[in-house]
């Protein structure tokens, strides 16, 4: 796959795979998902690496394979086929995807992202040839209204609409950017399309063209993703060569030409004014909406800019049908999402649900509970513009109105989970810090609410929290988020309000008692030694960097809380947990 | 004129040319003098400045706006901790302590003194599964400990004794 397949070692397995295979003067197709060279991600990142083995089109999957497991892989199941029990997937592997239905995933991992002819093998540029030679712009239009598929970003604005909007404005120049701007902490849905099947977002970007009559394209891709911009520059280049890309496209007439726009790391280019100033070489900064993008964008021409993942969907939509994708989801909420799930969670890893799936569902049947037997306590959904639910709500589903309804978000898909040892009141810190950190400046709301929030917030998790505090931060949230001029600061005080409406009694300890009931905030804990565990190893002694541990060798030490700075170095490195903190 | 300013002169102009070729922009521009100098010197902003005919305060808004670019040169090892949401609620603060205390790097600064090593934070890398997740010159380090940073940052200085 992408980067969790690398980092785990999913370079090394494939070259012991090819070493071994030559070896053995074997012929065999090696097909390992956690190349860099062979698929894309497969999702169940947690069980990395893993490799799919095809014998006489049986597959089976070996998960946590390291290059020393390779040999006798090779020797008992390809040469005496004998599959080896022990290191097979098991009963985890199918849960994690017996729910899930793959739609813009379904090629991930199948095709190689690295080559044209795989993906028009697995039926690539068919929706495009359909589109060109069968369609008009206006029954392209209607089938994306018809299908109901909403903006995969974050808004979620229907894409049909979005297309009719900027099809019906005259101009001789239109444009069509890919937000690949994928900024939101804790989020990679974007990343493992771009990496693990480029064509795709290609494919989409044309059709869309197509639709609203632009002949150039944008995709603006972070920098912070090497992997995907050298795949998708790959595949725009191959594309190109083929004619799938250029002028006269299949005969045709249409002409259309992509080119890489690299992001220079700024959350609120995600935003989409902000991100055409950017591609035109200015500071990201938002501009006052409208004029909406579709009637005066980028170089001040109609322009629409989709999402990755929304772009995705566009090939089998139209392969497959509206009325097909429609079947998917909930009333207003149609088709599949991909959610990045994180945190602690026990399989951690990229998934693809139909909208309106419970979050216990996903939590519990796919994501297979918490780790370490710990109690669930909140889903952060939505990123630094999202909320908090807490366990109680678990059953609630999954769609854009649900999730509005208690506070949260959709979002772009990413989605942490949180255990009891997370402080709610930290979760908020952290994503005002950010927020914060990101706003551009441009208005005074944002500038100036996000620090004054941040800096209450830091107050409360360092003990000097104030009575009246709470009401001041629920005061200062409703006004920033009225008064912002773009979305960056319309939901920043998300984090803060949805913690502060579920989770209010921790804000209480943390003000009220001083305490933090996680054991999270540092400035609210103390530190001491159990002399009735400690060995007297000296471990924590030297770790200490403020001489607060003091004992002979071999008998418990003491710790001196007023020289004690509360790093929580001794904590780390005692081995026999005689180091508590409350 | 001395030699290490000949050869940044020629660097300035190829890069320049590059930029006029590719009809690109000014982010553009800057992106690919960091590429080649590892920061973005003030020198080259005052010379395209001049020979663009573009203010110079335009090419520092962009600079100091977007978190890419470094006007100060920085280490020679870069150490970047992913401090993304799932590396947050899975210790990416702590890890991150560890290294500047093993450093003996105040909170305000990131650069130890000998500049052998900067120590960078980074909003997320997108591999939130192997969280939390710090880079070392480049090599993923998923599920970090403070164990293993310490001992990777220590064989860096032992290294670098060598090289003395």
């Amino acid at each position: 796959m992408g980067p969790g397949g690398i980092a785990s070692g999913g370079g090394e397995v494939l070259s012991a795979f090819e070493t071994l295979l030559k070896q053995s003067n074997l012929s065999a197709e090696i097909k390992d998902r956690c190349s860099t060279h062979k698929v894309g991600c497969l999702g169940m990142c947690s069980m990395d690496v893993l490799v799919d083995l095809f014998i006489d089109g049986k597959k089976t999957t070996y998960q946590k394979v390291n290059a020393g497991m390779v040999q006798r892989i090779i020797d008992e199941h390809i040469i005496q086929g004998a599959p080896i029990a022990e290191w097979i997937t098991d009963e985890e592997y199918d849960n994690f995807y017996s729910k899930q239905i793959k739609v813009v995933l379904s090629d991930c991992g199948v095709v190689d992202p690295e080559s044209l002819a795989s993906y028009v093998a697995n039926g690539g540029y068919k929706a495009t040839d359909k589109v060109l030679k069968t369609m008009s712009p206006v029954e392209v239009t209607d089938v994306m209204t018809k299908s109901g598929l909403r903006g995969r970003g974050g808004a979620g604005f229907p894409t049909g609409l979005k297309w009719e909007t900027c099809r019906k404005v005259p101009s001789s120049q239109k444009y069509i950017i890919c937000n690949a701007d994928e900024g939101d902490p804790g989020a990679f849905m974007d990343r493992a399309v771009l990496e693990g099947n480029p064509h795709a977002v290609i494919e989409g970007m044309l059709i869309g063209a197509y639709a609203i009559g632009a002949d150039k394209g944008y995709v603006y891709v972070r920098a912070e993703y090497p992997l995907a911009v050298e795949r998708l520059s790959q595949a725009i280049k191959e594309a190109t060569a083929k004619g799938f890309l250029g002028k006269n496209i299949m005969n045709t007439g249409f002409n259309f030409s992509i080119k890489l726009k690299l992001g220079a790391g700024a959350f609120v280019c995600g935003e989409e004014t902000a991100l055409i100033a950017s591609i035109e070489g200015q500071r990201g900064m938002p501009r006052p909406k409208p004029p909406f993008p579709v009637f005066s964008g980028l170089w001040g021409k109609p322009t629409v800019i989709n999402n990755v993942e929304t772009l995705a969907n566009i090939a089998y939509i139209i392969t497959k049908g509206a009325e097909w994708y429609a079947s998917y989801g909930t009333e207003k909420s149609k088709g599949t999402k991909v959610f990045a799930l994180t945190g602690k969670v026990k399989n951690t890893g990229l998934i693809e649900v139909p909208m309106g799936i419970t979050l216990r569902e996903i939590i519990y049947d796919i994501g297979g509970g918490i780790e370490g037997g710990k109690a669930l306590k909140a889903v952060q959904t939505g990123g630094p513009s999202g909320g908090c639910i807490p366990a109680s709500m678990l059953d609630i589903n999954v769609d854009y109105e649900s999730l509005a309804k208690v506070g949260s978000i959709v979002g772009s898909g990413g989605m942490i989970v949180l255990d009891e040892d997370n402080c709610m009141v930290n979760i908020a810190k952290y994503f005002l810090a950010f927020t914060q950190l990101e706003s551009c400046g441009k208005c005074v709301p944002c500038r100036i609410g996000t620090k004054r929030l941040l800096e209450i917030l830091e107050r409360i998790t360092k003990g000097l929290g104030r009575e009246g505090d709470i009401e001041l931060l629920e005061r200062l949230s409703k006004d920033i988020k009225s008064a912002s001029l773009c979305g960056l600061g319309q939901t920043a005080p998300n984090p803060v309000l949805s913690t502060l409406n579920y989770f209010r009694d921790e804000y209480e300890a943390h003000i009220r008692d001083k305490k933090c009931p996680a054991k999270v905030c540092k400035d609210l804990l103390t530190y001491s030694i159990l002399e009735a565990v400690c060995t007297g190893c000296g471990a924590c002694k030297r770790a200490c960097p403020s001489a607060a541990i003091s004992g002979d060798k071999k008998k418990p030490h003491k710790l001196n809380a007023d020289l004690c700075v509360r790093c929580g170095a001794c904590f780390d490195v005692c081995k026999f947990k005689s180091v508590t903190k409350e | 004129m001395n030699v290490i300013f000949t050869t940044m002169h020629e660097q300035l102009t190829d890069l320049l040319v590059r930029f006029r070729e590719s009809e690109g922009n000014l982010i553009t521009l800057l992106q690919d003098t960091q590429e080649v100098f590892g920061y973005v010197p003030q020198e080259a902003v005052y010379w395209y400045a001049n020979e663009l005919d573009v203010p110079a305060s335009r090419f520092f808004g962009i600079a100091t706006f977007y978190a890419q670019f470094h006007l100060k040169p920085r280490g020679k090892n870069i150490v970047t901790a992913c401090c993304g949401t799932a590396c947050h609620v899975r210790g990416a603060e702590r890890l991150v302590n560890a290294v500047k205390r093993e450093l003996k790097l105040e909170e305000d600064q990131d650069t130890t003194e000998d500049r052998l090593i900067t120590v960078e934070k980074l909003a997320c890398l997108g591999t939130c599964s192997l969280a939390p997740v710090v880079i070392i010159n480049g090599k993923m380090f998923g599920k970090a400990t403070t164990d293993i940073l310490t001992r990777e940052i220590r064989s860096l200085k032992k290294e670098a004794k060598k090289d003395e």
